[in-house]
């Protein structure tokens, strides 16, 4: 019954909450994270890494933002946010903040996203 | 330490606000691929200074679903939409949502025009750039944009549209008339 979420029933919910993956803390170093920073999956991983985190390298392998991740997880920001505060601690993944201001304020890029509007 | 900054994409943020239930699941959803984003957050910071919760950082939190859509324009260029809860007791997540946000789309109902101000508010406050997207629901008395401006009492410069969220062509309008105003406002900042 290791790597199966157990059920207790439908409104329990998996028996194993949340933030019993992050040991019951809701702060981390990865506090700051933007819901659109980008996540990536750098170094080797250690053998001994815990499925949420295996599941996050998998996913970050190519560039991930970190809601995307969170949905692709099917776990709350906030505990995604403390997993990731760890695993960069270790080296193991890269998170680049999108720089405020920088892309919404380059006039190129806003022009491409209004033909690209256009052209869906 | 990221020497690959020319290969990140490039993520940008806009906001859909507006009151419950005036179509901002429907808006993001008629144009992007939407799915369920999941926040667990802080109930309430009502009891702080009446009962003492120095010291104890656990307190009440509930899971507040959010929609979220993206838009790839290019490989390495997404627009990524976030509705955000309207009431009030949200406004820690729409701090964090507008940090850098390319701009915000504030839908009303002509019914409930009351239930946009906050919003509104919110984002001249920030400086956010914003379009109001009148959502005409089927059977709700027509207004003409310009009451709906006066009645927000908005400045000149703010684009009033009225749209219907369903529509995927309707939706598209309205993101690209934010993108344009984001755009003009950039440029007449410069």
């Amino acid at each position: 019954m290791s790597d199966s979420p157990q059920w207790f029933d439908e409104e329990a919910g998996p028996v194993v909450r949340p933030y019993a993956l992050i040991r019951g803390r809701t702060r981390s170093s990865g506090d700051a994270f933007d819901l659109v920073a980008t996540v990536r999956a750098i170094g080797d991983p250690p053998g001994d890494l815990g499925p949420e985190q295996q599941l996050i390298l998998r996913a970050a392998r190519e560039p991930i933002s970190l809601a995307d991740l969170a949905v692709e997880l099917d776990l709350p920001v906030g505990v995604v946010r403390v997993l990731l505060g760890d695993m960069r601690d270790h080296g193991l993944i890269s998170v680049t903040s999108p720089s405020a201001g920088g892309a919404r304020s380059n006039e190129r890029i806003l022009k491409e996203v209004i033909n690209g509007l256009r052209a869906l | 330490m990221d020497s690959v900054l020319s290969e990140d994409p490039v993520a940008l943020k806009i906001l859909i606000a507006g009151g419950f239930g005036v179509g901002k699941t429907t808006l993001v959803g008629s144009i992007s691929e939407i799915k369920p984003l999941r926040t667990e957050e802080v109930l309430s910071d009502r009891g702080i200074g009446v009962d003492d919760l120095d010291g104890v950082e656990a307190k009440t939190t509930t899971t507040v679903a959010m929609d979220f859509g993206r838009i790839t324009i290019r490989e390495g260029l997404v627009v990524y939409l976030f509705g955000t809860p309207g009431q009030e007791r949200f406004w820690f997540m729409w701090d964090e949502l507008s940090y850098g946000a390319l701009g915000a789309v504030v839908i009303a109902d002509t019914r409930r025009l009351t239930d946009c101000f906050p919003s509104v508010d919110y984002f001249e406050q920030r400086g956010t750039p914003f379009v109001v997207a009148v959502n005409c629901f089927d059977g709700a008395e027509q207004h003409s944009v310009d009451d709906v401006r006066i009645a927000l009492d908005l400045d000149d410069d703010v684009p009033v549209m009225l749209c219907d969220v369903r529509r995927r062509t309707s939706a598209k309008e309205v993101m690209i008339t934010l993108v344009e105003h984001s755009l003009r406002t950039l440029t007449s900042a410069n």
